[in-house]
């Protein structure tokens, strides 16, 4: 293939969201995704895109036009990172209720405080119980991947939600990496014409949405949103193939690498699975049997497709780059525990919790994490569940 | 894991390390290898020390941990000699670059250096007669080529110049300068 | 897994009436998404004349048809034929006596709702 480029995260993110084309761009800078945003607001000034582009003066107030924009039946956007997603917080969990397909990255970056602009994932997991799609992206090629098929997933008829495509930021965001990008063509007929089936400006259809639940019909509609989820699995998996077709690069729930005869396993999301399979390789080199299991998406959580793929192993850690505050470790060992507790296979999950703050994570971290497992496995026992990875102790 | 060539660029907010290694990972990319660019970002103040990473390589790079044992380091300003961590991880074979009006052994001793291999180019210079002002980091990708000959520099001029000419579009001076930069860097390069 | 694939919310869509899909006794699979209403005017339907302890009356003899009655009625409860005062919509009208306090020739009463059986030209059927 001869479409191979240097871009980076960011740009190849504005570049999806170029040949996507959306109706509506709502959105406000913010570090690390402001390149994003100011990428695509060339392409609407040079007339590149048709799209309407709504400066706004909050996060607030951009998930909020983006509501009001995917109502009326727009294909609509918008992007942020960090303590703009947490402004966002309350308009995300309305666009997910009302059941709107608005497709928006996501630079990760800590929240504040202490204040830090670096990357980690607590902005993300800050909204995994909002009823939003999340995507995530190990690197460039990914994240922009993911922008296309998010718009299919979201405004699939099974699912119709908000969907969150996640990318590093700076890691992955501002760094200058290879991909391949598709045609303009190939993109304009993989995202198709978007046909909503009811929206707010359908005068012949007259239609009131957002309406006041009271406790005789919330807890129903919120069950809808749980089937919505349901069946993004299944969409997410096929339009992940459907992508393969036209891209080459197969999509489902999860990746997994070196995974199938191995007894150790990591589970990470982002850039970090990448670092993670450098030093897979080289530990097999040494004989060590040894995978990663990288989840794509987190929220619908593949817990089947998880608990599969780690049967056959002995041991997994877990690596959050987040923290909970529960005092038993990050939000993705929660779950991937959860997944594994039906097996009843006797494997031992501990977790890591590593990177927040942008600090850098080390391939030697990533080996000594291979070599505490090994440990696990030869003495059959667990000492610490949760451990601080990079931490000055 | 494939073989993947680390550089590491020393220099000071607003000197263009960062510009720097983005444009060689444009360069290096449009010619066919797989690359990544990316700065360690910090409080972003001019004048404050930065660093910015490559990697190289001929196959996809999967890991993106910052680069702890390059083995090239470029130094896009000679105040850093002694104050910075300059040697730190790189083994022995390592090339370092330096922008200085110093020599080679002169380096080496500021540096306290028993191994590796010293390159020094007077990057200031060059740019001020060049360009017209101190931008020390488009002739240092010159020097590169000459150091490592991991390019041939032809095929590198050529596709840095399709990188100028497509970021200074309305400034045809500045690509002539810089394209010339690049070559003098590359012509007056000392090695022990 | 709780329920099969495909989304069970859009079994509802195409089935005509849909308004009579948002109804408490039905289970959440046979409501509209996400509380859509999708036929205008429907308020119609909810009937808030229950709410009412006092009810307007009218006596046909004072009225002058200013329809000063009809401007200020906030459920929009007077209705009017042929520019002139014809009935209350008791259906919807909550008693609040809005009317009978505007009304400049005392033409409205306001009265409990057992003290007198209903006249003869009143509630009409709205439609």
């Amino acid at each position: 293939m001869n479409n191979r480029v240097a871009l980076t995260g960011n740009e190849a993110v504005a570049q999806a969201m170029k040949q996507i084309n959306p109706d509506v761009v709502a959105a406000y800078p913010i570090t690390p995704q402001t390149e994003i945003v100011q990428f695509f607001s060339n392409f609407v000034n040079n007339g590149q895109v048709d799209t309407e582009f709504v400066a706004v003066e909050s996060e607030h107030s951009a998930m909020s036009a983006a509501v009001g924009a995917a109502s009326a039946g727009a294909r609509t956007m918008t992007a942020t990172s960090s303590q703009g997603l947490a402004l966002m917080f309350e308009v995300v969990y309305i666009a997910s209720a009302m059941r709107l397909p608005i497709v928006f990255p996501v630079a990760n970056r800590a929240l504040s405080g202490p204040i830090n602009i670096h990357c980690d994932h607590s902005d993300a997991m800050g909204l995994t119980n909002s009823g939003v799609i999340q995507l995530f992206s190990e690197n460039a090629q990914e994240a922009y991947d993911n922008m296309i098929q998010a718009v299919r997933i979201a405004e699939h008829p099974d699912v119709l939600l908000p969907v969150m495509v996640n990318l590093d930021g700076f890691i992955t965001s501002h760094a200058l990496d290879i991909l391949e990008v598709l045609d303009d063509e190939t993109v304009k007929n993989f995202v198709g014409i978007y046909n909503p089936e009811e929206f707010l400006l359908d005068v012949k259809n007259p239609i009131s949405m957002g309406n006041l639940d009271m406790y005789d019909f919330y807890f129903e509609h919120r069950r809808q949103q749980v089937a919505a989820m349901e069946a993004a699995k299944k969409v997410i998996e096929d339009v992940g193939k459907e992508f393969e077709k036209v891209s080459g690069r197969p999509y489902g729930l999860i990746e997994t690498y070196k995974l199938d005869d191995a007894d150790m396993a990591v589970v990470l999301l982002n850039s970090a699975a990448g670092s993670a399979k450098g030093v897979v390789d080289e530990l097999r080199a040494k004989g060590m049997k040894v995978g990663v299991l990288k989840p794509r998406a987190f929220r619908p959580f593949p817990f089947e497709e998880i608990s599969t793929a780690l049967k056959g192993v002995k041991a997994v850690a877990v690596l959050d780059r987040a923290e909970t505050f529960s005092t038993l470790g990050g939000p993705m060992f929660a779950d991937v525990r959860a997944a594994l507790y039906d097996l009843k296979n006797d494997i031992k999950v501990i977790n890591y919790v590593y990177g927040l703050g942008g600090r850098d994570l080390r391939l030697e971290d990533v080996e000594q994490v291979f070599n505490e497992l090994d440990e696990i496995v030869k003495s059959g026992k667990t000492d610490k569940v949760v451990n601080y990875l990079g931490l000055r102790e | 894991m494939a073989k993947v060539l680390e550089i590491r660029w020393h220099g000071r907010g607003g000197q263009g390390a960062k510009t720097a290694a983005l444009m060689l990972a444009e360069v290096v990319a449009e010619m066919g290898k797989y690359v990544q660019g990316f700065p360690e970002y910090g409080p972003e103040r001019m004048g404050a020390p930065i660093l910015a990473f490559n990697r190289i390589s001929d196959e996809k790079i999967h890991i993106h941990s910052n680069v702890v044992n390059p083995e090239i380091v470029i130094v896009l300003d000679a105040t850093l000699l002694g104050k910075a961590k300059i040697t730190q991880g790189v083994g022995e074979d390592g090339i370092y670059i330096i922008n200085t009006t110093k020599t080679p052994s002169e380096v080496r001793e500021l540096l306290g250096l028993d191994d590796g291999k010293l390159f020094t180019v007077d990057a200031n210079q060059i740019s001020l007669e060049t360009i017209g002002r101190v931008i020390p980091n488009t002739p240092l990708m010159g020097a590169f080529v000459k150091a490592t000959n991991l390019l041939p520099f032809d095929e590198f001029f050529d596709k840095v110049r399709g990188q100028l000419s497509k970021k200074f579009k309305s400034k045809p001076e500045v690509i002539e300068g810089n394209l010339e930069a690049i070559k003098r860097a590359y012509q007056e390069v000392k090695s022990e | 897994m709780t329920s099969g694939v495909g989304n069970p919310c859009n079994k509802n869509f195409g089935q005509g009436r849909r308004t009579k899909a948002i109804n408490s006794d039905l289970p959440w699979k046979e409501l509209t998404k996400a509380g859509n209403i999708y036929e205008p005017g429907n308020s119609n339907s909810y009937e808030t004349g229950d709410w009412r302890t006092l009810k307007p009356v009218w006596n046909e003899e004072r009225c002058i048809h200013c329809l000063i009655c009809w401007r200020y009625c906030p459920d929009a409860s007077i209705i009017v034929t042929n520019e002139k005062f014809d009935s209350f919509d008791y259906k919807h009208c909550k008693g609040c006596g809005i009317c009978a306090n505007v009304c400049p020739a005392h033409a409205i009463d306001m009265i409990t709702e057992e003290q007198q059986p209903l006249k003869k030209k009143e509630a009409k059927k709205d439609e």
